[in-house]
């Protein structure tokens, strides 16, 4: 029997309704285009509405030493120059006109004395350059730009998951998926698709990432024939909860330690003081005198050792639980009730500078963070590779195949620096929205082939089926035990070894994934919606590791403790990852763009 | 470990009925953490909304033991764990299945809710000017992250129903917000009184009680609106003024 599948047409259809998603539907929207938007849950409950610390913009408002080049250099070195030099570039220049227009559509920053957008220190910028609404400035961006969306003709289609993207002679031409309130299946024929899906956080088992973060988008874009890159580098944020257990992973923003926040061991030592990497000496406080200053906005003073580049503090955060120096649980101590000391009315500022924080102790830990330190500890939090992309266009090798935000890779290199991805949401969704409209402009619709659409139901049915048999696997248990294993073989601190015993898990895994069944009904199942998102995170989960095994050096967010130093080898080249002819992951070595005279000059002035 | 057990609403458009599931009940656990063991030991097909865990993206919502929560924000250890702790979908909206509701209204409420609609800026270079306490009250309504949990109270929708003609409490904070904005220059006042239903509001603050962010939802969004509307429709020598200048 044929089952009924809805077909639906737009000009572009944006695949996420995260930040990247929704600015790339608005843009593509206001050029004429017929706009479809797809998204996993409610609107506004993506992943973006999460963000806590703030957007990265030169503004220059609180100090106007900052400009798009300090921004640049500043982005360039935390992706230990591993960064697409040109997206660096667009990203710094496009910044503060993309955050000023949200604030032409409704957004509401915090403020400056002389009441324009307040800015906030955060770990690798040299300036305080953080637009903010206290700590949740994620909110902020994705209600002003849902609330400006909807009245733009944007469709939304809520809760409905794409499954795969549909070609035809080699060029984009739809999306297959499925509604989850029904679990009735929709073709969207659209010539130019914009992925904007988010990370991969899920993979790991301790994180900051919700259920959606399955890497859905890079599997997508991958089994459609784009490439991926810079899959090794995972960002661990240094500070999510430890305690309890249930709330283990949930982030800690970096707006506790740019606000003053200190990170001691069990014997109160603020250990980051005893390990500053060289190219950072210069630039950082050597006493805590300074590095309270700094956190005050003096601009003669060095920030504190706290605001190093996440994966450094990561690490020793590592070091000392290693070392039994943590915390009760597991640990360590992030302190931000100290600074009664120093200011008068601590709890008070606190309360309003950090509110979410205060609440999500108070509420899930049962902690006061005025009066008492914070258990700490790392995190899985971000995901810098991705589809790679055209700078300018966003487009990926596949004709018609864009992606935007998390989900593609470039901007970021090796280290992303806090509050640099609600900013490259913004700049690069609104370029992908352009580009993909005019791509779109430019095509004539393709048909559908009918016969692949039947193919994927049959598929997409195929774990009901397997309901009762022998040896049939629970999705919830395949996707644990895949989380287990990365956390453990491929996680912060990597070794050959490990590594290889990864790959060999993962095969065993996907063999289990297989047998994967389900009980029910297809209204809402949410063991259905998992053992569907099992393919795309052993396919996120084998990119990570294949390209973790064979960086052989440590540089950024990639850790090897068999290979602890930075080399100039590894310089030189990202990591590739495609879909060989056999359909397996096959692994290339992408020579870096070059950079122009006026990059290197920046750079060279800014060291 | 203690066991726990949790009475849960099953079922879609063709009935409900509660289901007692019991499951081990270890240290900080929240509600939704509970749900998720049970989805993970013996129901795989439990239908619920979560996506943050954390209390910020207002997905989780239900009643729990007859009062509207946030499932990953209510600790076991804040509920009586000797009888049947209940888990219900909310009432002011048609179930899809199990604890899922259908609150699409909401989205549809909103579109009709006049956009933002800025002062010319203030500065050459396209930008405002705006001081901290300006937009304190407006920053406060802001918090708001769509859980619902306010419409799922309001007698108003919740027992009257009157979905056609009231948009409910959280559209009362989203247009106050926009009422407030510095910069706003668009008027709302006209559709709060005929189209939004504020009149039926009879300030009970059940709404206020409810919201998770700790919004004043009655006292600083609702109760200033309808002042607004009073001093706009009801004070006679504006009225005349109205008239005369059209
Ligand atoms: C707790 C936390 C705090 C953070 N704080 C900051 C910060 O202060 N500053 C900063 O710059 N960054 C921060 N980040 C990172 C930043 O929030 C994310 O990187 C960013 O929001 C990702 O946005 P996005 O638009 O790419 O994707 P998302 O916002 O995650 O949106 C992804 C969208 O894709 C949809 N989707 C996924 N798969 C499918 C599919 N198969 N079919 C249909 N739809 C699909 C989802 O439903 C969702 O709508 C933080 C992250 C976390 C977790
Ligand atoms: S105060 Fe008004 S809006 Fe709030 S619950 Fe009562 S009647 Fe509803
Ligand atoms: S006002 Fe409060 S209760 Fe109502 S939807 Fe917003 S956050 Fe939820
Ligand atoms: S899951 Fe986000 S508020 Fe509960």
């Amino acid at each position: 029997m044929k089952t009924e599948v809805q077909i639906i047409e737009h000009d572009v259809l944006v695949i996420g309704a995260g930040g990247a998603g929704l600015r790339a539907a608005i843009e593509a929207s206001a050029t004429g285009a017929r706009v479809g938007l797809v998204c996993k849950s409610l609107l506004g409950k993506a992943h973006t509405v999460m963000a806590e610390g703030g957007m990265a913009a030169s503004l220059g408002n609180v100090d106007d030493r900052d400009n798009w080049r300090v921004h640049f250099a500043d982005t360039m070195r935390g992706g230990q120059y591993l960064n697409n030099p040109l997206m660096a570039e667009f990203h710094a220049k496009e910044a503060p006109a993309r955050v000023n227009e949200l604030e032409a559509w409704g957004a509401v920053f915090d403020r400056t004395k002389d009441g324009r957008i307040l800015q906030r220190n955060f770990g690798g910028h040299r300036y305080p350059r953080l637009a903010h609404v206290g700590d949740r400035t994620g909110l902020e961006m994705i209600r002003t730009l849902q609330d400006h969306g909807i009245h733009q003709g944007i469709d939304v289609h809520m809760e409905c998951t794409v499954v795969e993207i549909l070609k035809e002679g080699g060029r984009v031409c739809g999306a297959f998926a499925y509604d989850r309130e029904r679990g009735r299946f929709r073709v969207f024929k659209a010539p130019a698709i914009v992925i904007a899906t988010g990370g991969i956080g899920r993979a790991f088992k301790i994180t900051s990432n919700s259920w959606e973060y399955t890497g859905d988008g890079q599997a997508l874009a991958y089994r459609a024939g784009a490439e991926l890159m810079d899959m090794e580098f995972v960002q661990f944020h240094p500070t999510g909860m430890v305690w309890p257990p249930s709330v283990r992973g949930i982030l800690v923003t970096e707006g506790v330690r740019g606000e003053g926040g200190v990170l001691r061991n069990k014997d109160g030592r603020r250990f980051m003081f005893d390990d500053i990497p060289e190219n950072y000496k210069s630039s950082t406080a050597d006493n805590e005198e300074e590095g309270w200053s700094y956190t005050q906005g003096d601009k003669n003073s060095r920030r504190p050792p706290e605001l190093l580049t996440r994966d450094h503090v990561a690490r020793c955060i590592v070091r000392e639980i290693k070392a039994g120096r943590g915390s009760p649980h597991g640990g360590v101590f992030l302190d931000i009730s100290w600074i009664k000391e120093r200011l008068k009315n601590a709890p008070e500022h606190i309360k309003k500078k950090l509110p979410s924080m205060y609440h999500q102790f108070k509420q899930l830990a049962g902690l006061d963070i005025t009066t008492e330190p914070m258990e700490v500890g790392p995190t899985t939090h971000y995901v810098m590779g991705g589809v790679r992309v055209d700078p300018t266009t966003q487009m990926s090798r596949v004709a018609g195949l864009f992606a935007a935000g998390e989900s593609a890779a470039g901007l970021h290199g090796a280290n992303r620096l806090g509050g640099n991805s609600l900013s490259d949401l913004l700049v690069f969704g609104k370029r992908a929205g352009e580009y993909a409209a005019k791509y779109a402009k430019e095509q004539k619709a393709l048909a559908v082939n009918e016969s692949q659409v039947e193919e994927l139901v049959r598929k997409t049915l195929e774990p009901f089926e397997r309901s009762g048999t022998a040896g049939a696997e629970n999705a919830f248990v395949v996707q644990a035990a895949l989380q287990e294993m990365m956390q453990e073989l491929v996680g912060i601190v990597r070794t050959d070894a490990e590594m290889r015993r990864a790959i060999e898990g993962l095969k065993v895994l996907r063999q289990r994934a297989k047998k994967v069944s389900v009980e029910g009904h297809r209204e809402f199942n949410p063991g259905w919606h998992t053992a569907l998102e099992l393919e795309n995170l052993l396919t996120v989960a084998e990119a990570v590791t294949i390209c973790a095994l064979e960086r052989q050096e440590s540089r950024g967010a990639h850790f090897r403790d068999d290979f602890p130093k930075k080399s100039d080898t590894w310089s030189t080249f990202n990591l590739g990852i495609e879909r060989g002819g056999d359909g397996e992951m096959k692994l290339s070595r992408v020579p870096l763009p070059p950079m122009t005279d006026e990059h290197k000059k920046i750079i060279a002035e800014m060291a | 470990m203690a066991k726990a057990t949790f009475r849960i609403t099953r079922g879609g458009k063709d009935g409900l009925k509660p289901v007692d599931y019991t499951t081990e009940v270890g240290e900080g656990m929240v509600v939704l953490d509970a749900v998720h063991q049970i989805q993970a030991e013996s129901a795989p097909d439990l239908a619920v909304r979560w996506n943050c865990k954390a209390g910020k993206c207002g997905s989780c919502s239900a009643e729990v033991n007859g009062m509207p929560k946030l499932m990953c924000m209510t600790r076991l250890t804040d509920l009586n764990l000797d009888e049947p702790v209940t888990i219900e979908p909310m009432r002011a909206f048609p179930v899809i299945r199990d604890l899922v509701t259908d609150v699409s209204w909401n989205f549809e409420v909103k579109k009709r809710i006049k956009k933002f609609k800025p002062r010319a800026p203030d500065a050459p270079d396209g930008t405002w000017r705006m001081s901290q306490v300006d937009v304190d009250r407006v920053q406060e309504f802001r918090k708001c992250i769509e859980c619902f949990l306010c419409q799922d109270v309001c007698h108003v929708l919740r027992d009257h129903h009157k979905h056609d003609e009231f948009i409910g409490p959280r559209f009362f904070v989203y247009t106050a917000a926009l009422e407030m904005h510095p910069l706003d220059v668009e008027d709302r006042l006209g559709d709060l009184r005929k189209t939004d239903g504020l009149g039926y509001c009879n300030i009970t603050k059940c709404c206020t009680k409810v919201c998770p962010e700790n919004i004043t939802i009655t006292d600083n969004a609702i109760i200033p609106l309808k002042e607004r509307v009073v001093d706009r429709f009801f004070d006679p020598l504006r009225a005349l003024i109205s008239k005369v200048t059209g």
